[in-house]
């Protein structure tokens, strides 16, 4: 099966609070069709959770949603997620670590070292029009 | 909005804190309002159970880091125990387990404690 054909599932989640929770509802629904395993499945919510987030929190998108797609290789499952806010640039992101955490005011900022952490691969696309993070999990 | 609740108890000197729900910014926000309001009658050593939420983002987590903080100042304690394994590694990843601890049951968790 080409990527072209791999099956997708398509979600558009309004940005209200914990709607994150939908989307992982749906990933393991495709990672035990994917026989992926429970580690892994784990691994795929806690990061589509903060992807998620990030999405509903720095977006500040007018268009009041995000975009979920989860593509179905045979060996991989890439998940995309799409918002519409005014994007903003990756390597400015600095990497958080808790000795510089404690004693700062702003304790959060931990999204994007989590989902790093916890797929395979990780890409951003960010214009001024929105930001797609893409991340993959091999079975 | 997510159902989040917590069932506050002591153990001598340890303030066991049992949660039920999603540890967002909610669940974070109400397990540091009952540390907090422990600490303020002189209780330093708190043990989660957090065996009733497996799931957690890190907006919630980063509030178990302002604990450990306000604790660090009292010389005090924080440990958790009944963690789901992505629970446990996300707070490896951010650095938790450098600076709290993790039990795996609630008897390991009030000897390492004591």
């Amino acid at each position: 099966m080409s990527p072209k054909d791999a099956p997708k599932v398509e979600l558009t989640l309004p940005i209200i609070p914990d709607m994150e929770l939908a989307a992982t509802k749906t990933a393991e629904v495709i990672a035990k069709h994917m026989n992926l395993g429970e580690e892994k499945t784990a691994e795929i919510s806690m990061a589509l959770i903060e992807a998620t987030i990030n999405a509903f929190e720095h977006s500040e998108s007018d268009a009041g949603n995000v975009e979920i797609h989860f593509v179905i290789q045979a060996d991989t499952l890439v998940i995309k997620v799409t918002d519409k806010g005014k994007g903003f640039d990756p390597s400015k992101v600095k990497i958080p670590n808790i000795e510089e955490k404690l004693g700062s005011d702003r304790k959060r900022g931990w999204g994007l070292k989590l989902i790093q952490e916890l797929m395979d691969t990780v890409e951003f696309e960010s214009t001024p029009e929105g930001t797609t993070v893409t991340m993959t999990k091999k079975k | 909005m997510s159902d989040f609740s917590l069932n506050v108890r002591e153990e001598g000197d340890v303030v066991i804190i049992e949660t039920a729900g999603y540890l967002n910014n909610v669940g974070g926000e109400k397990v540091s309002e009952a540390c907090y309001e422990k600490m303020e009658t002189g209780k330093k050593l708190f043990l989660i159970n957090l065996e009733n939420s497996k799931v957690v983002n890190s907006i919630g987590v980063s509030i178990l880091i302002e604990i450990i903080e306000k604790l660090q100042d009292v010389d005090g304690k924080l440990g958790y125990y009944n963690l789901a394994p992505i629970v446990e590694k996300t707070f490896n990843i951010m650095g938790l387990t450098k600076y709290s601890t993790v039990y795996y049951s609630e008897a390991e968790g009030l000897e390492g404690m004591a």
